[in-house]
């Protein structure tokens, strides 16, 4: 039987590489997508390991809601993301600074 | 009884005709107007003397209120009535000064294109100064001393083309204000005291003024009601034009003779001693206030005369003399001689007006040159003008019989009598001061009416007199002399009706279109000075009896026991003749044959010796033509320093606090803090995210650590 804390220190773990991930790259607006993926990931597992310690079926049904929120996010990121492509000829994050001061 | 309607006509019919001269002058015409301006003077003069009638026949005294304006604090503001003997003799001189000068005006102004403007400030006037003498309280008197500064201001800037007659009426104004400001304090001072600005009740509770001291300067105790009454009296020596608010008054002579004579002779200038007069209640409490007022009045009765001395200018001669009266009037003031003072104050007002219009008369004979040097002779060109003003002159230095004989000997022997502090020095001044007097009004009669002709030669070196552009720019212009006076003077009036003459003499010899012929001017000029004559000449020895030593000033001056100078002199009172006779008895009416004599040596039998005497002396002679550097020094100090001051405001507080700090300052902080801000928007969605983590941890860890 594993632990609960060792779950929750996976997702906890996971949420900080998402966290540094968003943080580090300078350079892929798609690696920004993805770690925001891991952190809903990361977040799914804290639903789940709580579901499971607890007994309640609930955690999982959120579990479900963000999954299909995240499908969401993501088709609609991605969407966005071509149509920057398009525009802008890069999806370099140091150069998507115009809502700089 | 006096019905309330009798009064409120005497006020307002010079209202109602000020407002159809004024605001419907260019309907009604110019007859139209001095019709109406005339006809409303004259039936305030009628009822005013209806009404004189009625107190000498014992009608009881009315204070009563016409109209509450507002209750403020239990002070009551109110516009009301206070008729006894002293308002009576004024409301009878003002307008009955008044309705000569209107009457004077047809002719004086006959050509001016602002006929009926005039008319319609004269009018104004003389509703102000029967609301100032009708008043009941110090608000209305407030009202009326401020109406009748207007008044004054307007007229005396009335050519408001010529530069000197606005300077001159700006400046009267301000040093109006001077005087203005004292009065305002004087009257939140008795508000303060008192809690009520109705005469009757402040000097009912004038004891409660007398209890108290106050502190103006640290360390110093003040009594209050000497402080009160000379604030009062700042207020008096600016509209009385006494030293050293006395500038405005000969530089108001820009202004038409008319109301030289109205105003800045006869009634406006007098209402500072009315007021010192209604107020001897609260005077008599304090003697350090009258001897403040008796030796300013000294300094300014015998120092302005010495200026008259000096000056050419006709008008300004006689201003200077009138500086030198109310001086008199003040000092009279001074020594609790207030029925001595409103006395002269009565007789003034009737010889300086006729002397005055008489001037007046003179400068419209002469086309308008006011020049005294290039006059003389005038005599039989102008008989009638010539025998009144020797009858205001001869009132004016005191003549035996005259009634400025009797109001200023009177006078005199009051401030003799009188041992306040200053007492000496004032009687020293004013009597030095009938020989000044005496010499520079017959300087005047003998320059003007006497002697040679130097009207006839002036002419001839135009080119080098250099105050004769007046004539001069007749030589070529030979044919326009209106255009030129016009120019020369800013006067338009009156250069029509003698040029059929002037071109006859003038081109006979030399080229020249020569000098000016004098000419009597026409009746609506000499009624005036024939009724004010009379007066002059007359009224002293009917009146001085009761005003001085009777009882028509009971109940309404009130003279302290140990101040009673006029009562020490009613002592040997036994009629006019007698007072004629003891006259001869005292030094004065010697001084005045004195200056008399003087004037008569150096101006008639040796005319070369006053530029000598001019020449030795010249230190003291420019002291005098330079009115004692008042003018520089008030120039110098004060407009200077209110320029300075200005600037150091502008500088200061406008450029650099408002503009710069508060308006552009604060505009300047906020683009400082909105440019530390942006370095906080980079654009990067990771520091937003950063910021986010982070403000989400503080949070967190405050909401769990807590």
């Amino acid at each position: 039987m594993i632990s609960l804390n060792f779950v929750l220190m996976l997702g906890g773990i996971l949420f900080a590489l998402s966290v540094a991930g968003i943080f580090l790259n300078r350079k892929n607006v798609i690696l920004l997508l993805m770690c925001i993926e891991l952190m809903l990931l990361a977040v799914n597992f804290n639903f789940i390991a709580f579901a499971r310690q607890l007994g309640d079926l609930g955690g999982q049904v959120f579990v479900f809601f963000i999954l299909t929120v995240a499908a969401a996010e993501s088709a609609i990121g991605l969407a966005i993301l071509v149509v920057l492509f398009r525009e802008r000829k890069s999806i370099n994050v140091e150069q998507l600074d115009t809502m700089k001061g | 009884m006096i019905s309330q309607s009798v009064l409120l006509t005497i006020v307002l019919a010079p209202l109602v005709a000020c407002l159809l001269a004024g605001i419907g002058g260019k309907v009604i015409g110019r007859v139209g107007a001095h019709t109406v301006t005339i006809a409303g003077v004259a039936i305030s003069f009628g009822l005013s003397a209806y009404v004189l009638k009625l107190l000498l026949d014992g009608a009881p005294v009315v204070n009563e209120t016409v109209y509450t304006w507002l209750v403020s604090d239990n002070i009551r503001m109110e516009v009301g009535f206070l008729i006894d003997n002293l308002s009576a003799m004024m409301m009878t001189v003002v307008t009955f000064v008044s309705l000569c000068v209107h009457v004077y005006t047809i002719g004086y102004m006959k050509d001016d294109p602002g006929y009926q403007r005039f008319f319609s400030y004269i009018s104004l006037f003389t509703f102000s100064m029967l609301m100032l003498v009708m008043s009941n309280n110090f608000l209305q008197l407030f009202f009326g001393w401020e109406a009748v500064g207007v008044v004054s201001y307007l007229l005396i800037g009335f050519w408001y083309t010529r530069p000197s007659a606005i300077f001159a009426n700006l400046k009267a104004f301000l040093v109006n204000r001077v005087g203005d400001f004292g009065f305002v304090l004087g009257i939140a001072g008795i508000a303060y005291y008192t809690g009520s600005i109705d005469y009757a009740t402040v000097f009912a509770a004038r004891d409660a003024i007398a209890a108290n001291t106050m502190e103006i300067f640290p360390g110093v105790e003040w009594q209050a009601i000497t402080v009160v009454c000379i604030c009062l009296f700042i207020g008096a020596m600016g509209k009385s034009a006494q030293v050293p608010l006395h500038v405005w008054l000969p530089d108001s002579m820009e202004g038409p003779t008319p109301i030289s004579a109205l105003i800045h002779a006869a009634t406006m200038v007098t209402a500072g001693i009315f007021m010192v007069a209604r107020m001897s209640p609260l005077f008599e409490m304090s003697e350090a206030a009258l001897s403040t007022v008796l030796v300013i009045g000294a300094t300014t009765a015998f120092f302005m005369g010495l200026l008259g001395l000096v000056n050419n200018d006709i008008k300004r001669v006689v201003a200077y003399s009138t500086l030198s009266q109310l001086g008199y009037m003040t000092v009279a003031l001074g020594v609790s001689a207030y029925a001595g003072a409103l006395f002269h104050l009565m007789t003034h007002a009737f010889f300086k007006a006729l002397l005055f219009l008489a001037a007046g008369s003179v400068i419209i004979g002469m086309h308008h040159e006011q020049d005294m040097r290039k006059m003389g002779g005038l005599k039989k060109y102008m008989p009638i003008t010539y025998w009144t003003s020797a009858i205001g002159t001869l009132a004016l230095i005191g003549f035996p019989g005259t009634s400025g004989f009797f109001s200023k000997d009177a006078l005199i022997e009051a401030v003799h009598a009188a041992h306040i502090p200053g007492a000496s020095y004032a009687f020293w001044c004013v009597t030095l001061g009938v020989f000044i007097t005496a010499f520079y009004s017959f300087r005047l009669v003998f320059m003007t009416f006497h002697g040679p002709e130097r009207f006839r030669e002036v002419a001839h070196d135009a080119h080098s007199a250099h105050e004769s552009t007046h004539v001069k720019t007749d030589k070529d212009a030979g044919h326009e002399p209106d255009v030129s006076h016009g120019d020369a003077h800013g006067h338009h009036a009156h250069d029509d009706h003698g040029h059929a003459t002037a071109h006859a003499t003038g081109h006979d010899d030399h080229g020249h279109h020569g000098p000016v012929e004098p000419h009597e001017s026409p009746w609506v000029v000499t009624l005036p000075l024939i009724l004010l004559a009379i007066p002059s000449l007359f009224i002293g020895a009917f009146t001085i009896g009761p005003m001085l030593f009777g009882d028509y000033f009971n109940g309404v001056l009130y003279v302290e026991e140990a101040h009673d100078t006029l009562g020490h002199v009613g002592e040997s009172w036994h009629g006019p003749l007698q007072f004629i006779v003891h006259a001869f008895q005292a030094p004065t009416i010697y001084l005045a044959f004195a200056g008399w004599a003087a004037a008569w040596f150096l101006y008639i039998k040796r005319p070369d010796l006053p530029g000598v005497i001019a020449a030795k002396f010249s230190a003291l002679y420019q002291l005098f033509a330079k009115k004692y550097f008042f003018d520089e020094i008030y120039q110098a100090v004060f407009a200077r320093g209110s320029v300075g001051l200005g600037s150091a405001l502008w500088r200061v507080g406008d450029v650099a606090l408002i503009d710069g700090a508060a308006v552009n300052g604060s505009a300047r902080v906020v683009g400082w803090l909105s440019g530390v801000m942006r370095r906080l928007q980079s654009g990067y969605l990771y520091h937003y995210a950063f910021a986010m983590i982070i403000g989400l941890s503080v949070l967190l860890a405050w909401y769990v650590l807590r």
